[in-house]
């Protein structure tokens, strides 16, 4: 089962907060976060990798989608 | 390190330029000050005619046109908005009244810390305890909603406004006013001020430094990042003040500087709170608008808005204090955007529309 975050268009902390809650929810998996400025790239990748998961990021267009994969 | 290491160098120049600024002309423990200077353009342009603050501060306009330039090159200059505009405008300047009542930004914070002013420890202390404020309401699901991708000629109007101001200074326009004595009349030599300001404003695109981000992600998160940069020009601007003799221990007779400890602190919480529900300090959000987020640039117009009123309406503390009326704007300004904070927030208890999808949802919770 994938989880998705949608933070496009939020600036931080919002898309870490909301990456937060689903991290905090399951224990491993994929979550796919979508964001659509830097900050917001950098800041989800940082906490996800803090938290021992895996980050791979891809463009989609003018967005971002980050795969967190544990 | 690695990762932290844009941060910390952005950190270390910020503190490193803050002392040369200040030993090249600058206003004392004001080398770089982004409320301060903002509040000294808006006099240059008029909005305000208190005839000591007064000059169109190159180091706010090198630090838009690096940061564009580089956000340029990397092809980061990207046209965003819709995001409560009119509240971020009204935010930033209830922020700005209460940075001038404390007389600094986060950046000036630490570097009147930095040269043993005792009464910025209050106004940390305030910025603190603004930011935990703020950091709750998020928690509470507060957001001014997401933006919107826009045409790209309107990611273009901010920094091309600030290249026209830099014409203006350049050819030192009559319609500029300029301060003859007082904090506005002390600056550094105008090219070496807009050189520091291009190398903050690349440095700090690069590493989305954020004064106001390092506490609150310690606080939210206890991700230590963004913190790494705002110690890093506190220990810079420490050492660099203690080898030019800048250091003086105290809270009496610092230099632009009241000791007014309750309204040091009243006015960074209020400044606190404003910037964390905004997203950012007033340098990151000169950078993201110079990155084509509009909400942004009208923040940015809020601070020079809030500059005016704070002068205009004889709100802005001086070294003699804060006026009645700068205390009543702070009270007023704490109340007013504690209810903003709370009717924007998810678990609020009125009804409100859903922040995505724009169906009323009613919050039964």
């Amino acid at each position: 089962m994938s989880i998705e975050v949608d933070a496009r268009g939020l600036s931080c902390p919002e898309p870490v907060l909301m990456t937060m809650r689903q991290l905090n929810a399951v224990p491993s998996g994929i979550i796919k976060v979508l964001v659509s400025n830097a900050a917001a790239e950098e800041n989800v990748s940082r906490l996800a990798e803090n938290k021992g998961w895996k980050v791979k990021a891809e463009k989609d267009g003018e967005d971002t989608i980050l795969i967190l994969t544990k | 390190m690695k990762k932290h290491a844009w941060v910390i160098v952005t950190g270390g120049i910020l503190g490193l330029f803050g002392v040369i600024l200040f030993q090249m002309g600058n206003p004392p423990n004001m080398g770089i000050c982004i409320a301060c200077f903002l509040r000294d353009i808006s006099g240059a342009l008029g909005f305000h005619r208190a005839l000591p603050v007064q000059y169109l501060r190159p180091e706010i306009l090198g630090l838009v046109l690096g940061a564009f330039l580089i956000a340029l090159l990397t092809k980061q200059v990207k046209a965003v908005g819709g995001s409560s505009t009119f509240t971020r405008f009204f935010l930033a300047i209830l922020a700005m009244i209460g940075m001038l009542v404390f007389l600094g930004c986060p950046v000036r914070l630490v570097l009147r810390l930095a040269a043993g002013d005792l009464n910025a420890l209050l106004g940390l202390v305030g910025l603190v305890a603004g930011i935990a404020v703020g950091a709750q309401f998020l928690s509470y699901g507060f957001t001014l909603g997401p933006t919107s991708n826009q045409n790209k000629i309107n990611g273009y109007i901010f920094p091309v406004l600030v290249l026209l101001c830099l014409f203006l200074l350049l050819f030192k326009s009559p319609f500029l006013f300029f301060s003859k004595t007082g904090p506005g009349s002390l600056h550094a030599p105008l090219l070496i001020s807009l050189g520091a300001g291009l190398i903050i404003g690349i440095l700090a695109q690069r590493s989305h430094l954020c004064m106001a981000g390092g506490i609150r992600d310690f606080i939210m998160f206890r991700d230590k990042h963004l913190l790494y940069g705002f110690l890093t020009m506190l220990a810079v601007a420490l050492v660099g003040n203690i080898i030019f003799g800048g250091f003086k221990f105290g809270f009496a007779n610092q230099p632009i500087a009241h000791s007014d400890g309750l309204w040091n602190f009243l006015g960074m919480t209020l400044s606190g709170i404003c910037i964390t529900l905004l997203g950012g300090c007033p340098l990151r959000q000169l950078i993201a608008a110079s990155e084509g987020n509009t909400d942004c640039a009208v923040t940015v117009f809020g601070f020079l808005i809030g500059a005016a009123f704070a002068h205009n309406f004889g709100m802005a503390a001086s070294a003699k204090g804060v006026p009645f009326d700068g205390q009543a704007a702070v009270v007023i300004g704490l109340l007013v955007v504690l209810v903003i904070a709370s009717l924007n927030s998810r678990f609020s208890l009125v009804q409100k529309p859903s922040v995505r999808g724009g169906s009323s949802n009613v919050n039964r919770s």
